[in-house]
Protein backbone atom coordinates (compact mmCIF):
# COMPACT_ATOMS: atom_id res chain seq x y z
CA UNK A 1 0.00 0.00 0.00
CA UNK A 2 2.86 2.35 0.29
CA UNK A 3 3.83 2.27 -3.21
CA UNK A 4 0.54 3.19 -3.90
CA UNK A 5 0.75 7.06 -5.42
CA UNK A 6 3.90 5.70 -7.56
CA UNK A 7 1.65 3.38 -8.75
CA UNK A 8 -0.68 5.60 -9.83
CA UNK A 9 1.80 8.04 -11.18
CA UNK A 10 2.86 4.75 -13.37
CA UNK A 11 -0.13 3.75 -15.00
CA UNK A 12 -1.37 7.51 -15.40
CA UNK A 13 1.97 8.00 -17.94
CA UNK A 14 1.16 4.91 -19.52
CA UNK A 15 -2.68 5.45 -20.18
CA UNK A 16 -1.32 9.22 -21.25
CA UNK A 17 1.12 7.84 -23.77
CA UNK A 18 -1.85 5.35 -25.04
CA UNK A 19 -4.26 7.66 -25.90
CA UNK A 20 -0.98 9.95 -27.76
CA UNK A 21 -0.43 6.81 -29.73
CA UNK A 22 -3.69 5.85 -30.52
CA UNK A 23 -5.44 9.62 -31.13
CA UNK A 24 -7.63 10.17 -34.01
CA UNK A 25 -8.18 13.97 -33.03
CA UNK A 26 -5.12 16.33 -32.38
CA UNK A 27 -7.33 17.81 -29.63
CA UNK A 28 -7.59 14.73 -28.07
CA UNK A 29 -3.74 13.78 -28.61
CA UNK A 30 -3.54 17.11 -26.59
CA UNK A 31 -5.30 16.50 -23.49
CA UNK A 32 -3.72 12.58 -23.47
CA UNK A 33 -0.81 14.43 -22.99
CA UNK A 34 -2.07 16.53 -19.98
CA UNK A 35 -2.83 13.66 -18.45
CA UNK A 36 1.14 12.23 -18.95
CA UNK A 37 2.06 15.30 -17.76
CA UNK A 38 -0.12 15.13 -14.72
CA UNK A 39 1.71 11.83 -13.83
CA UNK A 40 5.14 13.56 -12.91
CA UNK A 41 2.66 15.57 -10.40
CA UNK A 42 1.76 13.16 -8.55
CA UNK A 43 4.98 11.34 -8.74
CA UNK A 44 6.82 14.55 -7.23
CA UNK A 45 4.36 15.22 -4.43
CA UNK A 46 4.25 11.57 -3.68
CA UNK A 47 8.27 11.67 -2.94
CA UNK A 48 7.93 14.86 -1.01
CA UNK A 49 5.18 13.65 1.27
CA UNK A 50 6.64 13.26 5.24
CA UNK A 51 4.31 11.38 7.91
CA UNK A 52 2.38 13.49 9.29
CA UNK A 53 1.84 15.27 6.88
CA UNK A 54 1.56 19.01 7.44
CA UNK A 55 1.55 21.61 4.72
CA UNK A 56 5.19 23.61 4.80
CA UNK A 57 3.27 27.05 5.90
CA UNK A 58 4.50 28.15 9.46
CA UNK A 59 1.81 30.41 9.80
CA UNK A 60 0.23 28.63 12.80
CA UNK A 61 2.95 26.27 13.44
CA UNK A 62 5.78 26.63 16.08
CA UNK A 63 9.09 26.57 13.90
CA UNK A 64 11.17 23.72 13.99
CA UNK A 65 7.53 21.06 13.28
CA UNK A 66 8.62 18.74 10.49
CA UNK A 67 6.89 18.94 7.53
CA UNK A 68 6.19 17.95 4.04
CA UNK A 69 9.28 18.46 1.58
CA UNK A 70 8.58 21.90 0.27
CA UNK A 71 11.42 21.99 -2.68
CA UNK A 72 9.36 19.25 -4.32
CA UNK A 73 6.06 21.67 -4.30
CA UNK A 74 7.88 24.75 -5.60
CA UNK A 75 8.70 22.59 -8.34
CA UNK A 76 5.51 21.27 -9.14
CA UNK A 77 3.43 24.39 -8.77
CA UNK A 78 5.23 26.54 -11.64
CA UNK A 79 4.93 23.13 -13.91
CA UNK A 80 1.04 23.64 -13.46
CA UNK A 81 0.52 26.90 -14.64
CA UNK A 82 3.74 27.24 -17.57
CA UNK A 83 2.13 23.48 -18.86
CA UNK A 84 -0.71 25.33 -19.45
CA UNK A 85 1.04 27.79 -21.76
CA UNK A 86 2.78 25.27 -23.64
CA UNK A 87 -0.53 23.59 -23.97
CA UNK A 88 -1.93 27.08 -25.42
CA UNK A 89 1.18 26.39 -27.96
CA UNK A 90 -0.07 23.20 -29.31
CA UNK A 91 -3.28 24.35 -29.81
CA UNK A 92 -2.23 27.15 -31.66
CA UNK A 93 -0.19 24.99 -33.89
CA UNK A 94 -3.44 22.64 -34.63
CA UNK A 95 -5.19 25.47 -35.88
CA UNK A 96 -1.96 26.01 -38.18
CA UNK A 97 -2.40 21.91 -39.14
CA UNK A 98 -6.11 22.40 -39.80
CA UNK A 99 -5.70 25.44 -41.89
CA UNK A 100 -2.83 24.27 -43.99
CA UNK A 101 -4.17 20.50 -44.40
CA UNK A 102 -8.00 20.73 -43.77
CA UNK A 103 -7.89 17.90 -41.16
CA UNK A 104 -6.91 17.26 -37.73
CA UNK A 105 -6.80 13.62 -37.76
CA UNK A 106 -3.09 12.42 -37.25
CA UNK A 107 -3.41 9.51 -39.05
CA UNK A 108 -4.10 11.44 -42.46
CA UNK A 109 -0.88 13.90 -41.41
CA UNK A 110 1.65 11.12 -42.62
CA UNK A 111 3.76 13.05 -44.94
CA UNK A 112 5.83 16.14 -43.74
CA UNK A 113 5.33 18.34 -47.15
CA UNK A 114 6.96 21.57 -46.94
CA UNK B 1 -1.70 5.90 4.38
CA UNK B 2 -5.18 7.14 5.09
CA UNK B 3 -8.17 6.07 3.88
CA UNK B 4 -8.73 9.68 1.96
CA UNK B 5 -5.76 9.83 0.36
CA UNK B 6 -6.62 5.85 -0.95
CA UNK B 7 -9.60 7.19 -2.56
CA UNK B 8 -8.09 10.23 -3.82
CA UNK B 9 -5.74 8.31 -5.64
CA UNK B 10 -8.03 6.22 -6.93
CA UNK B 11 -10.38 9.09 -8.12
CA UNK B 12 -7.63 10.30 -10.26
CA UNK B 13 -6.80 6.99 -11.77
CA UNK B 14 -10.04 6.26 -12.51
CA UNK B 15 -10.67 9.95 -14.15
CA UNK B 16 -7.80 9.66 -15.94
CA UNK B 17 -8.24 6.50 -17.82
CA UNK B 18 -11.80 7.59 -18.46
CA UNK B 19 -10.19 10.89 -19.75
CA UNK B 20 -8.22 8.99 -22.44
CA UNK B 21 -10.67 6.33 -23.48
CA UNK B 22 -13.02 9.18 -24.58
CA UNK B 23 -13.16 10.15 -27.82
CA UNK B 24 -15.79 12.98 -28.28
CA UNK B 25 -13.62 15.71 -28.02
CA UNK B 26 -16.11 18.11 -26.23
CA UNK B 27 -17.31 15.76 -24.07
CA UNK B 28 -13.45 14.73 -23.31
CA UNK B 29 -12.85 18.62 -21.99
CA UNK B 30 -15.32 18.21 -19.69
CA UNK B 31 -13.97 14.72 -18.20
CA UNK B 32 -10.87 16.54 -17.86
CA UNK B 33 -11.93 18.85 -15.70
CA UNK B 34 -12.96 15.92 -13.56
CA UNK B 35 -9.86 14.84 -13.74
CA UNK B 36 -8.67 18.36 -12.78
CA UNK B 37 -10.88 18.53 -9.67
CA UNK B 38 -9.67 14.74 -8.40
CA UNK B 39 -6.25 16.00 -8.99
CA UNK B 40 -6.51 19.00 -7.18
CA UNK B 41 -7.74 17.07 -3.97
CA UNK B 42 -5.03 14.85 -4.21
CA UNK B 43 -2.83 17.49 -4.38
CA UNK B 44 -5.07 19.18 -1.20
CA UNK B 45 -4.86 15.49 0.92
CA UNK B 46 -0.96 15.42 0.34
CA UNK B 47 -0.78 18.96 2.00
CA UNK B 48 0.63 20.95 -1.06
CA UNK B 49 -1.93 23.53 -0.59
CA UNK B 50 0.09 25.81 -3.02
CA UNK B 51 -0.02 23.53 -5.81
CA UNK B 52 -3.63 22.64 -5.18
CA UNK B 53 -4.51 25.85 -5.79
CA UNK B 54 -2.57 26.30 -8.69
CA UNK B 55 -4.34 23.50 -10.21
CA UNK B 56 -7.48 24.73 -8.81
CA UNK B 57 -7.19 27.77 -11.12
CA UNK B 58 -5.12 26.51 -14.14
CA UNK B 59 -7.44 23.11 -13.95
CA UNK B 60 -11.06 24.90 -14.45
CA UNK B 61 -10.70 28.04 -15.74
CA UNK B 62 -8.20 28.42 -18.28
CA UNK B 63 -6.89 25.26 -20.14
CA UNK B 64 -11.08 24.28 -21.12
CA UNK B 65 -11.51 27.73 -21.22
CA UNK B 66 -8.72 27.20 -24.31
CA UNK B 67 -9.48 24.04 -25.47
CA UNK B 68 -13.66 25.04 -25.94
CA UNK B 69 -12.41 28.02 -28.10
CA UNK B 70 -9.87 25.99 -30.54
CA UNK B 71 -12.65 23.57 -31.15
CA UNK B 72 -15.04 26.22 -31.95
CA UNK B 73 -12.51 27.76 -34.28
CA UNK B 74 -11.71 24.31 -35.62
CA UNK B 75 -15.48 24.14 -36.33
CA UNK B 76 -15.81 27.37 -37.73
CA UNK B 77 -12.71 26.78 -39.71
CA UNK B 78 -13.82 23.21 -40.99
CA UNK B 79 -17.12 24.34 -41.92
CA UNK B 80 -16.28 27.15 -44.15
CA UNK B 81 -13.98 25.35 -45.67
CA UNK C 1 0.57 -0.38 -40.70
CA UNK C 2 -2.83 -1.18 -39.87
CA UNK C 3 -4.56 0.76 -36.84
CA UNK C 4 -4.98 -2.60 -34.91
CA UNK C 5 -1.40 -3.57 -35.31
CA UNK C 6 -0.02 -0.56 -34.10
CA UNK C 7 -2.47 -0.65 -31.12
CA UNK C 8 -0.85 -3.94 -29.76
CA UNK C 9 2.63 -2.62 -30.78
CA UNK C 10 1.80 0.71 -28.52
CA UNK C 11 -0.14 -1.76 -25.40
CA UNK C 12 3.39 -4.55 -25.49
CA UNK C 13 5.73 -1.67 -25.57
CA UNK C 14 3.45 0.40 -22.52
CA UNK C 15 3.39 -2.86 -20.53
CA UNK C 16 7.65 -3.05 -20.70
CA UNK C 17 7.84 0.21 -19.57
CA UNK C 18 5.24 -0.04 -16.66
CA UNK C 19 7.09 -2.92 -15.50
CA UNK C 20 10.23 -1.28 -15.52
CA UNK C 21 8.79 1.72 -14.06
CA UNK C 22 6.96 -0.50 -11.24
CA UNK C 23 9.99 -2.20 -10.80
CA UNK C 24 11.97 1.16 -10.31
CA UNK C 25 9.15 2.45 -7.85
CA UNK C 26 9.13 -0.28 -5.56
CA UNK C 27 12.70 0.38 -4.97
CA UNK C 28 11.69 3.83 -3.96
CA UNK C 29 11.75 5.07 0.02
CA UNK C 30 8.73 3.89 1.42
CA UNK C 31 5.73 6.67 1.01
CA UNK C 32 5.61 9.31 4.11
CA UNK C 33 9.40 8.75 4.84
CA UNK C 34 11.61 10.36 2.33
CA UNK C 35 15.14 9.99 2.69
CA UNK C 36 16.77 13.30 1.86
CA UNK C 37 18.59 16.30 4.06
CA UNK C 38 17.33 18.83 1.99
CA UNK C 39 13.85 18.68 2.17
CA UNK C 40 14.43 18.96 6.06
CA UNK C 41 17.17 22.12 5.97
CA UNK C 42 14.87 24.05 3.23
CA UNK C 43 11.68 25.21 5.58
CA UNK C 44 14.13 25.86 8.22
CA UNK C 45 16.01 27.82 6.53
CA UNK C 46 13.32 30.21 4.89
CA UNK C 47 11.98 30.46 8.07
CA UNK C 48 15.17 31.29 10.06
CA UNK C 49 17.01 33.37 7.65
CA UNK C 50 14.59 34.92 4.88
CA UNK C 51 11.67 35.51 7.58
CA UNK C 52 8.89 34.34 5.45
CA UNK C 53 6.27 32.08 7.01
CA UNK C 54 5.49 30.20 3.64
CA UNK C 55 8.31 27.65 2.81
CA UNK C 56 7.38 26.91 -0.62
CA UNK C 57 6.99 30.51 -1.19
CA UNK C 58 10.62 30.69 0.02
CA UNK C 59 11.97 27.85 -1.57
CA UNK C 60 10.24 29.14 -5.26
CA UNK C 61 11.51 32.32 -5.59
CA UNK C 62 14.62 32.30 -3.07
CA UNK C 63 16.34 28.75 -2.31
CA UNK C 64 15.42 27.40 -6.12
CA UNK C 65 14.93 30.94 -7.47
CA UNK C 66 16.90 30.08 -10.68
CA UNK C 67 14.39 27.34 -11.60
CA UNK C 68 11.69 29.89 -11.46
CA UNK C 69 13.83 32.45 -13.31
CA UNK C 70 13.99 29.60 -15.77
CA UNK C 71 10.10 28.54 -15.65
CA UNK C 72 9.22 32.13 -16.19
CA UNK C 73 10.89 32.36 -19.23
CA UNK C 74 9.49 29.59 -20.62
CA UNK C 75 6.22 30.60 -19.83
CA UNK C 76 6.92 33.98 -21.45
CA UNK C 77 8.15 32.27 -24.63
CA UNK C 78 5.42 30.02 -24.77
CA UNK C 79 3.10 33.34 -24.65
CA UNK C 80 5.11 34.82 -27.02
CA UNK C 81 4.78 31.89 -29.31
CA UNK C 82 1.19 31.19 -28.79
CA UNK C 83 0.23 35.04 -29.98
CA UNK C 84 2.62 34.82 -33.04
CA UNK C 85 0.93 31.52 -34.20
CA UNK C 86 -2.13 32.50 -33.69
CA UNK C 87 -1.76 36.15 -35.99
CA UNK C 88 -0.65 34.45 -38.61
CA UNK C 89 -4.66 32.74 -38.20
CA UNK C 90 -6.34 36.33 -38.86
CA UNK C 91 -8.46 36.83 -41.54
CA UNK C 92 -7.98 38.69 -44.11
CA UNK C 93 -9.57 42.55 -44.77
CA UNK C 94 -12.75 41.44 -45.95
CA UNK C 95 -13.79 38.85 -43.51
CA UNK C 96 -12.28 40.65 -40.61
CA UNK C 97 -15.05 43.70 -41.60
CA UNK C 98 -18.00 40.73 -41.76
CA UNK C 99 -16.73 39.70 -38.56
CA UNK C 100 -17.13 43.04 -36.77
CA UNK C 101 -20.08 43.48 -38.10
CA UNK C 102 -21.65 40.46 -36.73
CA UNK C 103 -23.60 41.26 -33.70
CA UNK C 104 -23.08 38.18 -30.95
CA UNK C 105 -25.89 37.50 -29.26
CA UNK C 106 -26.23 39.11 -25.94
CA UNK C 107 -25.72 36.98 -22.60
CA UNK C 108 -27.92 36.41 -20.63
CA UNK C 109 -28.98 38.57 -17.77
CA UNK C 110 -27.98 36.36 -14.87
CA UNK C 111 -24.47 36.19 -16.79
CA UNK C 112 -24.30 40.08 -17.22
CA UNK C 113 -25.32 40.17 -13.10
CA UNK C 114 -22.69 37.76 -12.31
CA UNK C 115 -19.89 39.12 -14.49
CA UNK C 116 -21.01 42.98 -13.05
CA UNK C 117 -21.02 41.80 -9.45
CA UNK C 118 -17.67 39.17 -9.59
CA UNK C 119 -15.37 40.89 -11.70
CA UNK C 120 -14.19 43.77 -8.94
CA UNK C 121 -14.09 40.78 -6.22
CA UNK C 122 -12.04 38.62 -8.19
CA UNK C 123 -9.27 41.38 -9.09
CA UNK C 124 -8.84 42.16 -5.80
CA UNK C 125 -8.66 38.27 -4.99
CA UNK C 126 -6.27 37.82 -7.18
CA UNK C 127 -4.19 41.26 -6.26
CA UNK C 128 -4.07 39.55 -2.65
CA UNK C 129 -2.83 36.56 -3.62
CA UNK C 130 -0.58 37.59 -5.92
CA UNK C 131 0.73 39.97 -2.59
CA UNK C 132 0.67 37.60 -0.33
CA UNK C 133 2.07 34.86 -1.72
CA UNK C 134 5.26 34.78 0.74
CA UNK C 135 2.92 35.03 3.80
CA UNK C 136 0.25 31.95 3.05
CA UNK C 137 -0.07 29.75 0.10
CA UNK C 138 -0.13 31.85 -3.10
CA UNK C 139 2.29 33.45 -5.08
CA UNK C 140 2.91 34.97 -8.11
CA UNK C 141 1.56 32.01 -10.67
CA UNK C 142 -2.02 31.44 -8.78
CA UNK C 143 -2.51 35.15 -8.38
CA UNK C 144 -1.95 35.61 -12.36
CA UNK C 145 -4.06 33.05 -12.94
CA UNK C 146 -7.01 34.60 -11.02
CA UNK C 147 -6.24 37.76 -12.49
CA UNK C 148 -6.80 36.47 -15.79
CA UNK C 149 -9.39 34.60 -15.00
CA UNK C 150 -10.77 38.15 -13.85
CA UNK C 151 -10.93 39.73 -17.10
CA UNK C 152 -11.68 36.59 -18.83
CA UNK C 153 -14.94 37.00 -17.12
CA UNK C 154 -15.57 40.11 -17.86
CA UNK C 155 -15.31 39.24 -21.39
CA UNK C 156 -17.93 36.35 -20.90
CA UNK C 157 -20.56 38.43 -19.32
CA UNK C 158 -20.64 40.73 -22.52
CA UNK C 159 -18.67 44.07 -21.22
CA UNK C 160 -16.03 44.62 -23.41
CA UNK C 161 -13.35 47.20 -21.72
CA UNK C 162 -12.59 50.24 -24.27
CA UNK C 163 -9.55 52.58 -23.80
CA UNK C 164 -9.99 55.20 -26.53
CA UNK C 165 -6.23 56.31 -26.82
CA UNK C 166 -3.87 53.26 -26.11
CA UNK C 167 -4.56 50.17 -28.36
CA UNK C 168 -4.78 48.11 -25.22
CA UNK C 169 -3.52 44.91 -26.69
CA UNK C 170 0.07 46.78 -26.48
CA UNK C 171 -0.97 47.24 -22.65
CA UNK C 172 -1.18 43.84 -22.58
CA UNK C 173 2.09 43.28 -24.27
CA UNK C 174 4.29 46.12 -22.63
CA UNK C 175 2.90 44.32 -19.18
CA UNK C 176 4.02 41.04 -19.97
CA UNK C 177 7.46 42.19 -20.98
CA UNK C 178 7.51 44.47 -18.05
CA UNK C 179 6.63 41.38 -15.73
CA UNK C 180 9.24 39.33 -17.38
CA UNK C 181 12.22 41.88 -17.50
CA UNK C 182 11.46 42.99 -13.85
CA UNK C 183 12.38 39.37 -12.71
CA UNK C 184 15.45 39.13 -14.32
CA UNK C 185 16.40 42.41 -13.66
CA UNK C 186 15.88 41.44 -9.41
CA UNK C 187 17.92 38.53 -10.94
CA UNK C 188 20.46 40.42 -11.85
CA UNK C 189 20.45 42.91 -8.68
CA UNK C 190 21.56 40.19 -6.63
CA UNK C 191 24.56 39.83 -8.51
CA UNK C 192 25.39 43.98 -8.28
CA UNK C 193 24.32 44.45 -4.30
CA UNK C 194 25.02 41.25 -3.33
CA UNK C 195 27.19 37.74 -3.65
CA UNK C 196 25.64 36.04 -6.48
CA UNK C 197 22.66 36.40 -9.22
CA UNK C 198 19.13 35.50 -7.43
CA UNK C 199 20.83 36.20 -3.87
CA UNK C 200 18.18 38.50 -1.74
CA UNK C 201 19.40 41.30 -1.29
CA UNK C 202 16.89 43.73 0.31
CA UNK C 203 16.10 43.82 3.98
CA UNK C 204 14.27 40.65 5.48
CA UNK C 205 11.41 42.30 7.69
CA UNK C 206 9.63 40.36 10.82
CA UNK C 207 8.74 36.88 9.59
CA UNK C 208 4.39 37.39 9.37
CA UNK C 209 4.44 40.82 8.07
CA UNK C 210 3.73 42.03 4.64
CA UNK C 211 7.33 43.52 4.39
CA UNK C 212 9.49 40.28 4.69
CA UNK C 213 11.39 38.14 3.01
CA UNK C 214 13.23 40.65 1.00
CA UNK C 215 13.08 40.09 -2.88
CA UNK C 216 10.53 37.21 -2.83
CA UNK C 217 7.24 39.81 -2.63
CA UNK C 218 8.76 41.79 -5.29
CA UNK C 219 9.15 38.48 -7.27
CA UNK C 220 5.97 37.62 -6.81
CA UNK C 221 4.22 40.75 -7.92
CA UNK C 222 6.79 40.60 -11.43
CA UNK C 223 5.70 37.11 -11.74
CA UNK C 224 1.83 37.68 -10.80
CA UNK C 225 2.10 40.62 -13.82
CA UNK C 226 3.27 38.72 -16.18
CA UNK C 227 1.92 35.29 -16.08
CA UNK C 228 -1.55 37.61 -16.13
CA UNK C 229 -0.46 39.28 -18.66
CA UNK C 230 0.51 36.02 -20.49
CA UNK C 231 -2.14 34.52 -19.90
CA UNK C 232 -4.89 37.08 -20.98
CA UNK C 233 -2.69 37.45 -24.32
CA UNK C 234 -3.14 34.22 -25.07
CA UNK C 235 -7.08 34.15 -24.61
CA UNK C 236 -7.27 37.52 -26.42
CA UNK C 237 -5.86 35.62 -29.57
CA UNK C 238 -7.90 32.76 -28.90
CA UNK C 239 -11.62 34.70 -28.89
CA UNK C 240 -10.21 36.09 -32.50
CA UNK C 241 -10.37 39.61 -31.51
CA UNK C 242 -9.31 42.21 -29.00
CA UNK C 243 -10.73 41.56 -25.75
CA UNK C 244 -10.35 45.64 -24.74
CA UNK C 245 -11.83 46.83 -27.84
CA UNK C 246 -12.00 50.47 -29.44
CA UNK C 247 -15.18 50.04 -31.13
CA UNK C 248 -18.61 50.94 -29.53
CA UNK C 249 -20.22 47.63 -27.85
CA UNK C 250 -23.59 48.33 -26.49
CA UNK C 251 -22.99 48.24 -22.95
Amino acid sequence: MSVLPYLVAVWLLAVGLYGVATSRHLVHLVICLSVAQASTYVLLLGVGYRFPGRAPVFADLPPGTSVVDPVVQALTLTDVVVEATVTAVLLALTMRVQRRFGTVDPDQLGALRG
Amino acid sequence: MTVLQVVALAAVAVTGTATVLMRDVVRQVVVLGFFGLALAVLFLVFAAPDVALSQIVVGSTVVPAMLLLTLVKLHRSRRDG
Amino acid sequence: MSTGARRALVVAGLAGLGLLAVWAVTGLPDFGHPIGRYGVLAPQVALAKRHVTDAVGGVTFDLRGLDTLGEELILFCAAVGATVLLRAERPGEEEATEESQRVPPRPAGALRALGAGLGGPLLVLGAYVVVHGHLTPGGGFQGGVILAAAVLLVYAAGQLIGLEHVRATTLVELAEAIGAAAFVIVAVGGLVFATAAMANFLPFGTSGSLLSGGTIPVLNIAVGVEVAAGITLILTELLGRALFDDREEDS
